[in-house]
């Protein structure tokens, strides 16, 4: 049944969270399990000199031929912390622009409720953003396109140097300025449609799940608020009971479970965590959707460009060549009042603006191909992750459903508790 | 217990009583327990309880055959000339011989409940008088014709009458007898007695200090400093419950609106997330049940009880003070005794007398009342429990049957895609 369509549940050796269903058809995850395995703390000297502590986390790889054949094979192991993960994304991102790139866990805590630590070295953030990472890397390698990327490979299996390696790429260069990117999207004259369509919901996608995620962190607040506020009961009647001859054991008891109701807050919320974690995913996601939405953008006005930058050069060398000024130009003014040019000169312009003409004529070659390469590879991954989306959100819609009817069942086995207590009253 | 419509949290506006045709013109009925809520012909609106059974179970001396059973039921709103107010229909069984018929059903108002309960005062001062709930409501702040309000003090009237028949002394009392049997209540008479009453009260009142509590007696007053305490604790802790769920539930609201706008934007997810928002809003719905039944339910009788506590305080001092009176004029006669040796005079036997029936009746109601306080919280407490396991319940089931719908997708999918 497995094999059939290739595709499977990602197991991956960690006993953590890992819900996400990934295709082995793809190259990486074929050749080799990964994991993150561990996290730990370092300490160690930054960029400017000063002492700082740091988590580091292991990533453990090994060959699934061996695990397959039921060889006895330790994994390998690299330990990465999170700013090189980040790296390897920017890496990503910059070389695949086409490409949807998975997201990272979040940099710093937000969408807090109160009560959870938005410290970076709290053990359940750490354990969670373990997770993260992990989900991270499964995505990486078993996406088809990036899969393969020698820089990848690397960051799994070369702990030093690697650092190195990606900067040598040059990947930095290839950064759209800002501005260009920005204009372009006000400038570009025919965008597919879908691309636009999609930017658009990929915005809405934004827009909802952090919504989303503010309105549960409210809810997490309150919710605990009433449970702890039960707490107070667990003590008076506790006090109550040691006043009362027939009530008090009944009392007392009703008062245990009245604290325990109160306690149980915390390891509900924590649990729906991961849930927030989920669409936090998504909402990543989103951003990196609308970016390739937006390159999309770029390509094509860069295309635009380049050919209206043709057409006026051709334009210029037709205007020189037959004499007739269409168009305004300086050189046309100063024919007026200083009189025609030399033939010479002439010539040596003519031949300028042909070799210019070439030029253009390769740039706008360069640019459709970018452009089509761009559509044809963006629009399949987006379609690819489409699916994947529905997919995950469904299996977390899902998983918060059973952790709501786990709550509800713990609230009534406290409760019931406490109804027997008071029985014997 | 009311007819159809949905409630909101006490103290919302609600509807009043619609107004129905002159009492008089309206046939008598005379109730069984039957079912919670009936509609009589004639277009009025009834509420009734039925609490039959709790007669039966609360005291043994209700269970021989010589028992009264007083059911508060249909109110109606009765428009007069002058003011306005609402009317309680009191129906009473009885098989007691003190009575000439075996059913009575008369209309009282809060006033004529007030006045009765000041007789069983006025002529049984060394009882332990069950308590009215508040007479005075601000207006403006509570609305008097409310069906909440109204609901929640018929509950509390009608549980001062059970309490007061199942008492073995105060149920035979005469003005209980009027007050159940008697078409108009005259109480001009009664009004004369209050101010002799009140004189008598003070002159007990002038000057006597009691110098020793017996031991039985002060661990009663202790018992019901701390008893009263706890009570004024919960009743906050309920309270502060009922203004956190109430922020909760604008939050959840929101929560659910959420899932609803997302679900517009989406395609494949699009039932999946209203599904989502659907179970989010049962869940409202589940705990704004849970809000109401703590506020109308709960917190009424905890108050009731911090007010029944202050009246057995009140006899405790009652009863302190005919000790301190009695001792007060024993030790005068004594002293004059010692001087011209003139006999114990019978005041000071009427004293040792009242005082000795008011430590016997004290003793007997505080048994009584120690037993009722047992039974009471037990059922209060209970129910707080059932309304918990309800909400669980309702919310669970909401959740079940979403995990089903989005589960059968999936096995939809996984099947269409292996064909």
């Amino acid at each position: 049944m497995m094999a059939e369509n290739g595709k499977d549940e990602a197991a991956a050796g960690s006993d953590g969270e890992s819900s996400l269903t990934v295709e082995r058809d793809s190259n990486l995850l074929r050749r080799m399990e990964i994991c993150v395995a561990e996290a730990e703390k370092r300490s160690g000297k930054n960029a400017i000199g000063m002492q700082e502590t740091f988590t580091v986390y292991l990533i453990e790889t090994r060959s699934a031929d061996a695990a397959a054949e039921g060889r006895a094979q330790p994994p390998d192991s690299v330990w990465r912390r999170y700013s090189e993960f980040e790296l390897l994304r920017a890496y990503l991102i910059l070389t695949y622009p086409f490409f949807v790139a998975p997201p990272l866990p979040e940099k710093r805590a937000e969408f807090v409720w109160h009560k959870l630590s938005a410290d970076n070295m709290d053990p359940d953030f750490v354990e969670r953003r373990r997770i993260g990472l992990e989900n991270f890397l499964l995505r990486v390698a078993s996406h088809p396109g990036l899969s393969n990327d020698k820089i990848l490979y690397r960051f799994l299996t070369e702990e030093a140097c690697w650092k190195e390696a990606v900067y040598e790429t040059g990947f930095q260069d290839k950064a759209d300025s800002r501005l260009r990117a920005f204009g372009a999207t006000f400038r570009v004259r025919s965008p597919q449609k879908c691309f636009i369509d999609m930017k658009q919901y990929s915005e809405e996608l934004q827009s909802h799940t952090s919504q989303l995620l503010r309105a549960r962190a409210r809810v997490a607040d309150r919710v605990y608020a009433v449970y702890k506020v039960h707490g107070n009961y667990g003590r008076v009647f506790s006090e109550w009971s040691g006043v009362e001859k027939v009530m008090g054991d009944g009392l007392q008891s009703a008062g245990h479970h009245m604290d325990s109701y109160a306690a149980s807050i915390d390891e509900i919320l924590e649990e729906e965590e991961h849930y927030a974690d989920q669409l936090k995913e998504y909402l990543c996601y989103a951003e990196a959707l609308r970016a390739v939405c937006r390159k999309h953008e770029l390509t094509q006005f860069e295309l635009e460009t380049a050919s209206q930058d043709l057409v006026s050069k051709k334009q210029q060398r037709d205007e020189l060549a037959t004499g007739m000024v269409r168009t305004f130009s300086f050189k046309g003014v100063t024919n007026k009042l200083f009189g025609q040019e030399a033939p010479e000169q002439r010539e040596a312009r003519l031949t300028m603006l042909d070799e210019l003409i070439a030029e253009a004529e390769d740039s706008v070659t360069v640019k459709t191909a970018e452009r089509e390469e761009h559509v044809q590879k963006a629009w399949a991954d987006i379609l690819r992750f489409k699916e994947e989306k529905d997919r995950d959100l469904r299996e977390a819609l899902l998983s918060y459903a059973a952790m709501q009817i786990n709550m509800c069942k713990k609230g009534m086995q406290v409760w019931s508790n406490t109804r027997e207590s008071f029985l014997k009253m | 217990m009311s007819v159809g419509t949905p409630r909101g949290l006490a103290s919302s506006g609600q509807k009043p009583i619609t107004e129905i045709p002159h009492p008089l013109s309206a046939a008598e009925e005379s109730l069984s327990p039957g079912p919670d809520v009936s509609i009589s012909s004639g277009g009025e609106k009834d509420l009734e309880l039925t609490n039959g059974t709790l007669v039966e179970n609360s005291s043994p001396a209700s269970a021989s055959s010589t028992s009264t059973s007083a059911l508060l039921s249909r109110l109606q709103k009765h428009v007069s000339t002058m003011e306005t107010y609402i009317t309680y229909r009191v129906s009473t069984k009885t098989t007691r011989i003190e009575f000439d018929l075996p059913e009575y059903s008369v209309r009282r108002r809060y006033q004529d409940f007030d006045w009765l309960r000041l007789k069983l005062e006025e002529t049984q001062p060394t009882n332990l008088i069950p308590p009215l709930p508040e007479k005075f409501v601000m207006k403006g702040v509570v609305d008097r014709f409310s069906e909440e309000f109204v609901e929640t003090r018929m509950k509390a009237l009608d549980k001062f009458l059970k309490r007061v028949a199942d008492h073995p002394v105060l149920s035979f009392n005469p003005h209980l007898n009027a007050f159940l049997t008697a078409k108009d209540l005259n109480k001009r008479q009664g009004l004369a007695l209050l101010t002799k009453m009140g004189e008598s009260v003070k002159h007990v009142a002038g000057g006597y200090k009691l110098r020793a509590r017996p031991p039985e007696f002060n661990a009663m007053g202790e018992y019901l400093d701390t008893f009263s305490q706890k009570l004024g604790t919960i009743d906050r802790i309920a309270q502060r419950i009922l203004r956190e769920q109430s922020e909760y539930l604008t939050e959840l609201r929101e929560y659910a609106s959420v899932y609803s706008s997302w679900a517009g934007s989406e395609e494949e997810l699009q039932r999946p997330l209203e599904g989502v928002a659907g179970c989010v809003t049962t869940c409202c719905g589940a705990l704004e049940d849970l809000s109401e039944n703590m506020s109308q339910d709960f917190l009424p009788v905890l108050r009731e009880y911090v007010l029944y506590t202050e009246t057995m305080k009140n006899v405790l001092r009652k009863r302190d003070q005919s000790q301190a009176e009695y001792e007060g004029r024993l030790e005068a006669a004594v002293l004059r005794k010692q001087e011209d040796r003139t006999p114990m005079p019978l005041e000071v036997e009427k004293c040792q007398d009242k005082m000795e029936c008011f430590n016997a009746d004290l003793k007997a109601d505080w048994e009584r009342w120690q037993c009722n306080k047992r039974q009471d919280f037990k059922q209060l407490l209970i129910g707080m429990a059932d309304k918990n396991i309800n909400y669980y319940e309702k919310c669970q089931t909401a959740w079940e049957s979403l995990v089903t719908v989005l589960q059968d997708k999936q096995t939809e999918d996984k099947t269409s895609e292996t064909n």
